[in-house]
C-alpha cells in the first residue's frame, strides 16, 4: 500500500508517495537520496540516524515515513546556510574535536540541536542527557560533550591537556 | 628549535566540515551503476558437517542472478595461517562460518533468497574452552591439523627465571582472565567489488591496509586463474577501524567472487547483527603468572604462560603474543623473564586485531600483579613502580632499545593529579597501571614503509599521495601539518589524498599506532626534497645564497632582509612557464630502522617506545558492588604533540573505550553463539557514563620522530583496566581478576572475602535460602 503525503524537508514543501512499510530513514536516504544521516543498527540503539521532526529527535529508523505527513522534517544537509556557513554547533563539533570517524556525527548534531533549540544555555547533564541515545565509538563523548557545552555557554576555560615538558626539551626555545 | 607554525597547533580535522555537514561517503553510501546487493548465509551450527547444500529453489527467485556455495568457487584460502575460506566445503566450525551467498537486484530479494536455501548438516561434537581444547581426545576443530595447537611457538627465556625465583625475596603468583570484546565501529562493514572486460579487479573496501589487501586480492584472482591481472583498492571514508579491518575477510571474497561470476558490480555491506557475529573480536585470554623481587622491591623475575582462544580460523589475532611480549620483557626494568603463549583453536567466532594488539591483556595481567607484589614486598605500589621504571637509554633482555622514557614524570603526574597520598574517604580508592607499546612504527612484515608524493601546483596548493590510512584518527591532518610546516605554508593549501592504490604509494596499514611516526617522517622527507629544490630557485630569484633564505607565510624570504621575498605561487609559476621549464613533485619511501625479531624473539621492533601511566580514583557501594569513576588521569610521554586536539581525541577515546573493556563490556558466547549481537546487550559506554579524564601529555621529543613525536593511537586503552582493578583492591580490598569486573563479581568477592555467601547471608546458616547467583 502507497499514500501521499506532503511535508516540509529542510525547509522546502515535499509532495510525494510513500509506502506503508518505508521508514522515514529509508524514505531520506534512498528515495530522497540524502546520505548524510547514517544507518548505524537499524534498531533504535545508536542514535546514527537521528533526525529533527517538528523540533523533536527521533531516530528515523524506527519511524515510518507516513508519518510524516503534515510535518517539518530536518536533516543534517539542512542545518548549514544556503551560502554553506556551518550552523554554531557545527563549527563547534569541527574546533573541538567532536568528530573522529563521523559517522555518529550527524546523529550526534542533530540531537544536540534539538536540545539547544529548546534549551540554549543546556548544562552538562542535560547534554549528556541529550545524547545518550547516541553512540560514538571514537571519541569518548569528551570532546563531543566540550562542543556542545561551547554553544550553551558552559564552554571548557581551558584546554584539558596540561602539557609540561622536561628540561631536555626545552632546548633552544 | 624554531618557532612552530603549524605543528603543534589545535588543528581542527580537514575532513571535519565534511563530516559535520553530512556529505563524505561511507561505503554505506556508494552505489555503482548496475551493482546487485549480495548477502551471506551463515552456519547454523558450531561445528557440523555440511552433508548437502540445495540452493535450486533460491535460484528461481526472480532478481537472484547467482548462489555460491564452498563447492562452486576455486581453492581460495584466507588468513596469515590460510586456515579459512570465503564459503566453507565439507564442514563448518563456528556459528559464523559463511556457507552460501546470494547476490540479487535488491538487498531485500538477497535476503528472501538466503531463506531457500537448504542445508543439511550433520553436527559434530564441538569445544569451547580453549584449554579442553588442547586435552586429549578433545573434538579437532581442523583434522588436518591434527592438533588444536597452532603451530605458532610463542616462546622466550631471557636470563634465568628458575634460578631468580629462589632468589625472590617476595614472589606473587595468580591466574587472570579476559573476555571477548568487539570493534563497534558505528559504520559496518562493506565492499563493492566490480571487474572490467579484461577482468581487472576495482573493489571499494573500508580497509585499514590498502597495499596488504591489494596483494591479499592478488592472490585471489591468481586463484580463480587470472594471472597478472590488476587490482585497485578505493577506501571509501571509514566509520571507525581499531584494528578490525587490519585483514581480509571472508564477505570482500565474496563481493569479488558474485561480481565475478554476475559480471555485474556486488555490494556486500553488513547489518548490526551481522557486525557482532561476523567481524574478529579481542582474543580471550587465560594467564598464570608468576612475578618477584628482592627485599628492596627491585624487580627479579616475571614468568607468565598464556592460553590465547583462537577460535575457528586464524587472523591477525594468533599474532598478539608478538606485543605481549614487549610487556613481558619491557615494561619495567626485568632481568629474568619468561613467557608462553599457546594460540588454541576452539568452535568459537575467530579473534583479529584491535586497539592494543595483545597489550591490553598483557597489561591487566603483569600490573595487576605488579600490585599484588608491591602489597607483599610492603610497598606502595607507586613507588614500586618508581624503582623499577624504565629509564632513556635502556636496553631490554629483548633487545628494546628505549631512546626517550617519560615513564617516571607520567607516574609523578598521576600521582600529584589524582593527590594520591591524600587520607581516602570509606569505600574510596585510587590505582594505577603503566604501559609500554610501539611508538615508532613495528616491523612485523617485511617492510615497515610508507610511501608519499608530493605534487605542486601554479598557486602553491600541494596534494600529497600518502600510504596512510585515516579512518578517522586524523592522519591526513597530521600529514598535513607536517607538510605545511616544511613548506611555510598554511593548512589549508595541503589537500591529502589517502584513498586509492591507484595514485597512492605503498604502506603497510594503520596499525601498530605506527602513522604519526611513520608516514609523518615519510612525508617530512617528501616535503623536504620539494624545500631543497625550493630553496635552490628562491636563492637564485632573490639572489642570495641558499642558507639565508626561509619559507614562511606562503613566502621565500631572506632571513636577514625580509623585505626581500618573494610569493611562492608566484615563483612556482616563473618556474614552469619559462623555457624548459618546470613543475615540482616529489617522492619519498620511509622504512625506518627498526629490526624483526629474530628465532629468539629479539629484537628492536620499534624506533621508539610510547610510555604512559594511568590512575584512577574510584568509589565503592559496599553494598551493590557498584563501581564509580571519580577521576581518571592518562599521562603519555608521546614524544611531542604535532596536535594537541587530535592528540587528546585518541586519549579520550581509546581510555573510554578501555573502561568499556575493564567494567562493562562482554561479548555473550555460548557454546560458540554471540548471545548478545546488538547495543542494547552488548553495554558500550554512552555520555552518561563519560568519566572525569585528564590528560596530561609529557614532550620528550624523540630524535627519530617527525619533530620529536611517537604514535599514539592504541595506548589510551592499554592499561586501563588493571589500573581499575587496582584502585578496587585499594578501595575495598578485593582484587578481581576475571574481565570485565561486573558489580556482581565485585559483591560476590566482597561478600567472600566477609566470609558471606554470594548472597550475603552467613555461610552455613540453616534457614538460608539456596543461593543461587546468574552471572
Amino acid at each position: 500500500m502507497a499514500r501521499e503525503i506532503s511535508f516540509g524537508f529542510n525547509g522546502n514543501p515535499v509532495k510525494m508517495m510513500v509506502a506503508d512499510h518505508w521508514t522515514l530513514l529509508h524514505l531520506i536516504r534512498e528515495e530522497l537520496g540524502y546520505s548524510g544521516t547514517k544507518e548505524g543498527c537499524g534498531s533504535g540503539e545508536c542514535g546514527a540516524c537521528t533526525v529533527i521532526v517538528d523540533g523533536e529527535a527521533v531516530n528515523s529508523c524506527l519511524y515510518l515515513a507516513a508519518e510524516i505527513d503534515g510535518k517539518k522534517l530536518t536533516t543534517i544537509e539542512g542545518l548549514a546556510a544556503a551560502d554553506g556557513t556551518l550552523h554554531p554547533i557545527q563549527k563547534s563539533f569541527v574546533e573541538n574535536g567532536g568528530i573522529q570517524c563521523g559517522f555518529c556525527s550527524p546523529g550526534m548534531i542533530m540531537s544536540a540541536k534539538a536540545l539547544l533549540d529548546k534549551s540554549p544555555n543546556a548544562p552538562e547533564e542535560e547534554i549528556k542527557e541529550a545524547i545518550a541515545g547516541n553512540l560514538c565509538r571514537c571519541t569518548g563523548y569528551v570532546q563531543i560533550i566540550d562542543s556542545i557545552k561551547a554553544v550553551s555557554g558552559h564552554g571548557v576555560d581551558e584546554p584539558h591537556v596540561v602539557a609540561f615538558k622536561t628540561d631536555e626539551a626545552d632546548r633552544g626555545e | 628549535m624554531q618557532n612552530l607554525c603549524s605543528v603543534g597547533k589545535r588543528v581542527p580535522k580537514l575532513d571535519a566540515v565534511d563530516k559535520a555537514t553530512g556529505r563524505v561517503k561511507y561505503i554505506q553510501d556508494l552505489k555503482v551503476p548496475g551493482m546487485l546487493y549480495g548477502k551471506i548465509l551463515y552456519s547454523k551450527y558450531a561445528h557440523a558437517r555440511i552433508v548437502k547444500i540445495d540452493t535450486s529453489r533460491a535460484r528461481e527467485i526472480p532478481g537472484v542472478l547467482a548462489v555460491l556455495t564452498g563447492e562452486d568457487i576455486p581453492d581460495i584460502r584466507m588468513g596469515v595461517y590460510k586456515d579459512n575460506r570465503p564459503l566453507k566445503k565439507e564442514k563448518v566450525c563456528s556459528f559464523r562460518d559463511e556457507v552460501a551467498a546470494v547476490a540479487a537486484t535488491t538487498p531485500e530479494i538477497a535476503q528472501e533468497a538466503l531463506k531457500h536455501i537448504e542445508v543439511t548438516y550433520e553436527a559434530l561434537p564441538a569445544v569451547f574452552d580453549p584449554e579442553e581444547a588442547m586435552k586429549e581426545g578433545a573434538p579437532l576443530v581442523h583434522e588436518a591439523h591434527k592438533t588444536n595447537l597452532l603451530k605458532m611457538p610463542w616462546k622466550l627465556h631471557y636470563g634465568d627465571v628458575d634460578a631468580a625465583k629462589k632468589e625472590a625475596a617476595y614472589v606473587v603468583e595468580d591466574r587472570f582472565s579476559t573476555t571477548w570484546v568487539t570493534h563497534c565501529c558505528l559504520g559496518t562493514s562493506g565492499a563493492i567489488a566490480e571487474f572490467d572486460p579484461a577482468n581487472n579487479l576495482t573493489i571499494h573496501s573500508n580497509t585499514q591496509i590498502p597495499s596488504l589487501a591489494q596483494k591479499d586480492f592478488l592472490d585471489v584472482l591468481k586463484a580463480m586463474g587470472l594471472k597478472d591481472r590488476r587490482v585497485r583498492v578505493i577506501k571509501p571514508c571509514i566509520g571507525g577501524g581499531f584494528g578490525s579491518k587490519l585483514d581480509t575477510y571472508a564477505y570482500e571474497y565474496i563481493a569479488i567472487l558474485l561480481a565475478f561470476y554476475t559480471r555485474r558490480p556486488v555490494k556486500v555491506e553488513f547489518d548490526r547483527t551481522e557486525e557482532f557475529i561476523a567481524t574478529s573480536t579481542r582474543q580471550p585470554t587465560i594467564a598464570y603468572v608468576s612475578q618477584g623481587c628482592d627485599k628492596n622491591g627491585k624487580l627479579l623475575f616475571r614468568d607468565v604462560s598464556m592460553i590465547l582462544d583462537n577460535g575457528a580460523h586464524t587472523s591477525w589475532g594468533a599474532t598478539t603474543p608478538h606485543v605481549m611480549m614487549m610487556v613481558m620483557t619491557t615494561l619495567y626494568r626485568m632481568p629474568n623473564v619468561r613467557y608462553e603463549a599457546k594460540c588454541v583453536y576452539t568452535n568459537n567466532t575467530y579473534a583479529q586485531a584491535m586497539r592494543g594488539y595483545g597489550n591490553p591483556q598483557a597489561t591487566f595481567v603483569v600490573e595487576s600483579s605488579m600490585d599484588m607484589l608491591a602489597e607483599a614486598a610492603g610497598i606502595d605500589p607507586a613507588e614500586f613502580r618508581r624503582i623499577n621504571a624504565n629509564q632513556s637509554g635502556d636496553v631490554s633482555t629483548q633487545g628494546l632499545r628505549i631512546t626517550t622514557c617519560g615513564l617516571e614524570e607520567c607516574m609523578d603526574t598521576v600521582k600529584n593529579q589524582l593527590e594520591w597520598d591524600q587520607p581516602q574517604k570509606a569505600g574510596e580508592g585510587v590505582g594505577m597501571a603503566s604501559l609500554i607499546h610501539v611508538g615508532g612504527g613495528a616491523r612485523v612484515y617485511k617492510s615497515d614503509g610508507c610511501g608519499t608524493m608530493i605534487k605542486m601546483d601554479d598557486f602553491a596548493k600541494v596534494d600529497v599521495f600518502t600510504g596512510a590510512t585515516d579512518m578517522g584518527q586524523g592522519s591526513d591532518t597530521v600529514i598535513a601539518q607536517i607538510v605545511a610546516e616544511e613548506l611555510g605554508l598554511e593548512i589549508e593549501d595541503i589537500h591529502v589524498i589517502h584513498s586509492d592504490t591507484d595514485v597512492c604509494p605503498w604502506d603497510v596499514g594503520a596499525h601498530a599506532s605506527r602513522t604519526t611516526f611513520v608516514a609523518g617522517n615519510s612525508a617530512l622527507g617528501a616535503a623536504r626534497k620539494i624545500k631543497a629544490r625550493m630553496l635552490e630557485l628562491g636563492a637564485k630569484q632573490l639572489e642570495a645564497p641558499l642558507e639565508k633564505i626561509r619559507l614562511q607565510n606562503r613566502h621565500l624570504i631572506h632571513k636577514d632582509d625580509p623585505e626581500k621575498k618573494i610569493e611562492i605561487g608566484k615563483l612556482l609559476r616563473k618556474t614552469h612557464f619559462s623555457h624548459g621549464g618546470q613543475m615540482l613533485m616529489a617522492e619519498y619511501f620511509y622504512d625506518p630502522d627498526n629490526e624483526n625479531v629474530g628465532k629468539d624473539f629479539r629484537g628492536n621492533t620499534s624506533m621508539t617506545y610510547t610510555f604512559g601511566t594511568h590512575g584512577v580514583r574510584v568509589k565503592i557501594d559496599e553494598e551493590t558492588g557498584k563501581i564509580k569513576i571519580l577521576k581518571y588521569v592518562a599521562a603519555h610521554d608521546i614524544g611531542k604533540a604535532i596536535n594537541p586536539l587530535l592528540l587528546e581525541g585518541q586519549v579520550y577515546g581509546g581510555v573510554m573505550m578501555g573502561v568499556g573493556y575493564a567494567l562493562t563490556e562482554q561479548m555473550l558466547c555460548e557454546k560458540g553463539q554471540n548471545m548478545n549481537p546488538n547495543f542494547r546487550d552488548y553495554k558500550i559506554l554512552t555520555a552518561k557514563d563519560v568519566v572525569p579524564i585528564e590528560a596530561p601529555v609529557l614532550e620528550t621529543y624523540d630524535e627519530d620522530g617527525p619533530y620529536g613525536a611517537k604514535g599514539i593511537g592504541e595506548p589510551g586503552c592499554v592499561p586501563t583496566a588493571p589500573a581499575i582493578a587496582n584502585a578496587i583492591y585499594n578501595a575495598v580490598g578485593v582484587r578481581i581478576k576475571d574481565l570485565p569486573i561486573t558489580p556482581e563479581r565485585v559483591l560476590a568477592a566482597i561478600r567472600e572475602k566477609k566470609g558471606l555467601d554470594p548472597c550475603g547471608q552467613e555461610a552455613g546458616k540453616d534457614d538460608a535460602e539456596e543461593c543461587v547467583i546468574e552471572e
